[in-house]
């Protein structure tokens, strides 16, 4: 069997969740191996001991505390090429748009992004908006991929103990110099994370009824996403824009609140268990989607819905 | 200041693009194109840092040589001339990165400035690609950007929040949604950029390799979602469905 290494993506040490979806598609592929990167994370490594890789390597340097693509991809590109993957894995992040491409230039490998499917060497991923599914071949000998995590099943542990091993390389400086994060402020779950997602849209007229979503996902211990109108408007930030461009959800409930439901919108919750839909508009493109819904005026809707569910914290 | 932006033709992201029965592609009838929104913020950058620092705005495009009605778009927003790399074919990001690269050795800008992804194929993979065969910086996702003394600082937005940068340029920067709101293009800069000079090379004249390192073998259209949607005209009728049918809520 081919060894396939996923790059584990963790933040300040802690894993994300989407980590263990590219593990299940690694099984898929082949022998899973993983690289864990950055600085003082042993126990980021330990907490990947008992998901059945052939081993975890750890490229563990005081210069990689901060993501910066050049030094990254020197770390996982020399790591790939020691060990003969033959492919390279990570699931859908920021981290892995910025990182896998310049990956899949290092070793000379064909990459395809957010794929859905794998199966005898052949890949599915979405294009146009998750209007057409494509099939499509990675003809180099090496491959890099990004797995999207909603299409994947999170890998449960396996038996046995992973080795782990210090990997050694040189990262020389680069051109890029890390200067700061503002992390978005909230105590919610995050969109990725969260099992019930409200999304809000245009139906909210403005900033000062933003208070109603957020009452509502208060009750419901819910993450908070917008579309893309919303973004648009400045009533959210970038990194809760749920679609297309933004990020594609897939949790056990979706709720869209005053959100029509535009192409590119579906493109990033329509894969959701359960997806429930308020919009005064019966029309509404998001209707076609749902598996529940009221023809309703969000303003008068809200606050009912609000007042009467339990409490799900 | 020299800027090469990209200025890539894409399917109207507001139509519902159909798949042709035989998965070979999609129907193009009753399509209508435009310029890939992202890469229209990234002109809007080029042609704001210009205003402020004068230089060049050069459009870089590959796609069919009849087809230059974005290119001219982009022109009218207020980059100089064009650059359209014709051919009717969908080349993959690992090649367009290569002709990319191509232009970009010959042409010396200090930067490149593309969308962070087409809507199209949505592979955000070009840009980053373009940088590590340059051996250039790379920001991508850039929701501001700060030219000083040489070099770039860039916020970026990221999973979790807004990350800021600094690199040196000559540098690849790709635009996100919250860059800037891309100007219409007056009539008097519609009539001007009549004239301005598109430098059509087809593919084939390219002089570099383009072998493909991925294959498309097909499209099919997507699983549809099962069932109707469920109406309710109260509140508690709603919640209860939630609770009782759907068991997602306690």
């Amino acid at each position: 069997m081919s060894n396939i290494l996923v790059v584990a993506e963790h933040y300040n040490g802690k894993l994300k969740s989407s980590t263990f979806s590219s593990i299940t598609f690694a099984r898929q592929a082949g022998d899973v191996h993983i690289a864990v990167i950055g600085s003082n994370i042993s126990d980021t490594a330990d907490a990947l001991k008992s998901y059945g890789a052939a081993r975890i390597y750890k490229i563990d340097k005081p210069e990689l505390e901060q993501y910066l693509a050049y030094e990254y991809s020197i770390a996982v590109t020399e790591l790939a090429k020691s060990i003969d993957a033959e492919m390279v894995a990570m699931s859908t992040s920021t981290t892995a748009k910025d990182l896998m491409p310049v990956v899949a230039t290092r070793l000379e490998a064909g990459m395809a992004s957010d794929i859905i499917e794998y199966t005898d060497g052949k890949f599915k991923r979405s294009m146009y908006a998750g209007n057409a599914v494509a099939t499509l071949e990675i003809t180099t000998p090496k491959k890099v991929v990004s797995v999207l995590d909603t299409a994947f099943a999170k890998a449960e542990p396996a038996d046995g103990e992973s080795p782990i091993e210090d990997f050694q390389v040189d990262i020389p400086a680069g051109k890029a110099k890390w200067v700061a994060m503002e992390e978005s402020a909230s105590d919610r779950p995050e969109l990725k994370e969260a099992e019930i997602i409200v999304s809000g849209g245009r139906g909210f007229k403005g900033p000062e009824n933003l208070h109603l979503i957020e009452s509502l996902a208060d009750k419901l211990n819910a993450a908070i996403g917008w579309s893309r109108a919303a973004v648009d408007a400045g009533w959210a930030t970038n990194d809760l824009q749920v679609g297309q461009t933004g990020k594609i959800v897939a949790p056990e409930m979706y709720v869209a609140i005053g959100i029509s439901g535009a192409i590119q919108h579906q493109a990033g919750m329509k894969n959701s268990k359960v997806i429930v839909a308020i919009n005064k508009d019966e029309e509404a493109p998001i209707f076609s989607l749902a598996d529940y819904g009221m023809v309703a005026d969000l303003f008068e809707v809200l606050p009912r819905m609000t007042e009467k569910i339990p409490d799900q914290s | 200041m020299k800027i090469i932006v990209t200025a890539k033709r894409v399917p109207d992201p507001e139509i519902k693009i159909k798949v042709k029965g035989d998965g070979t592609g999609i129907e193009s009838h009753d399509i209508s194109y435009k310029l890939n929104p992202f890469d229209e913020i990234a002109i809007e950058e080029a042609v704001r840092i210009k205003e402020n620092a004068g230089g060049e705005v050069i459009l870089l495009s590959i796609g069919p040589g009849d087809a230059q009605t974005e290119i001219r778009t982009g022109l009218a927003m207020g980059a100089d001339r064009a650059i359209q790399i014709a051919t009717d074919e969908y080349v993959e990001p690992s090649v367009a990165a290569r002709i990319f690269k191509k232009v970009v050795d010959d042409e010396s800008p200090d930067l490149v400035l593309m969308g962070k992804q087409a809507v199209d194929d949505d592979a955000n993979q070009a840009g980053q690609m373009l940088a590590c065969m340059l051996d250039w910086p790379q920001a991508c996702f850039a929701s501001e950007i700060k030219i000083e003394d040489g070099r770039a600082t860039v916020k970026r937005e990221v999973d979790k929040g807004i990350e800021t940068i600094e690199v040196s340029i000559p540098a690849v920067i790709t635009a996100d949604l919250r860059l800037n709101e891309p100007r219409y293009p007056s009539l008097p800069m519609i009539m001007k950029a009549k004239k301005k000079k598109i430098d059509t090379i087809s593919f084939s004249d390219i002089g570099i390799d383009t072998t493909e390192r991925v294959k498309y073998l097909g499209l099919e259209n997507p699983p549809e979602r099962a069932g109707e949607c469920k109406l309710f005209e109260t509140v508690d009728e709603l919640i209860g469905a939630l609770k009782d049918e759907a068991g997602i809520i306690r």
